[in-house]
């Protein structure tokens, strides 16, 4: 597990949105360039960072080389389960203040 | 310093753990009625969900949309299975983004501990497709919070 590289990966919007068009299908670094506005060179450098990562695979076809995300690489999951930690822990700092406004009447309700 | 934990059961579930400083019953409760579950249940800060249907009976619908305001927005429908009043609750729900996502299993248990509560809910891991699905939605949002927090650690 390598959290630090998938973070870093993750951290810039143009390898997010690279990773959601790439959930899609598969697609080649001119595919992805024409979408974004930015020339080969610049998306390849991201292609790297998230190959890098173990967020994609890339398979070789002439000079193609097509992308597609790495279906059970370890660091696809572990980007998941870090969204995943993000929301539950918002969620449940909330749902402690909740439960905090819920106990309080309760309790004064189910003394006799 | 999260009081939350969170780890993959092989490689088809997740556990998830955390302690509550309240009663079963209570948790158990927030889990299950509308108008507790949309003060709490919303993801990132900015989202809120308007719409929470929720019928806390053995086949009993469950839907809940949320929107940020901003025109963004998706929901998720399920099923109620079991309820075990203030012990357990297995539901299924898939996320809508807006295709269907797979069919999420969740068994959520709450034990007491000492004079609080220790839920653990067990969920099927979604395949490579819905988590991408799954990361390209609003909850952007959050992890950006996460990565200036991050960032502030560094």
């Amino acid at each position: 597990m390598d959290l630090d590289s998938t973070f870093s990966a993750l951290a810039d919007p143009t390898r997010r949105a690279i990773l959601a068009r790439l959930a899609l299908g598969e697609a080649t670094v001119m595919e992805l360039a024409k979408p974004f506005d930015m020339t080969q060179p610049s998306i390849s450098r991201h292609l790297k960072v998230l190959e890098g990562a173990g967020l994609i695979v890339r398979r070789a076809e002439g000079t193609k080389r097509p992308c597609r995300l790495a279906p059970d690489g370890i660091a696809a999951i572990d980007q998941w389960l870090t969204m995943l930690r993000t929301v539950l822990s918002q969620n449940y700092d909330r749902l402690d203040d909740v439960l905090a406004t819920m106990e309080a009447p309760e309790a004064q309700k189910d003394k006799p | 310093m999260s009081k939350l934990s969170l780890r993959s059961d092989g490689d088809r579930h997740v556990i998830v753990a955390r302690r509550f400083k309240a009663s079963p019953e209570a948790v158990y409760r927030a889990h299950i009625e509308p108008k507790i579950m949309q003060k709490w249940l919303l993801g990132p800060p900015g989202w809120t969900m308007p719409v929470c249907i929720s019928e806390a009976k053995p086949g009993g619908k469950l839907r809940c949309e949320w929107s940020d305001g901003k025109g963004g927005d998706f929901y998720l429908t399920g099923e109620y299975v079991t309820l075990e009043p203030f012990r357990r609750i297995v539901h299924i729900e898939r996320m809508h983004l807006p295709d269907p996502t797979p069919d999420n299993h969740v068994e959520t248990m709450f034990e007491p501990d000492g004079t609080g509560t220790l839920l653990t809910m067990r969920m099927t891991l979604p395949n490579a497709e819905a988590r991408a699905a799954m990361l390209a939605t609003g909850m952007e949002e959050g992890m950006e919070a996460s990565y200036a927090r991050l960032d502030g650690m560094s």
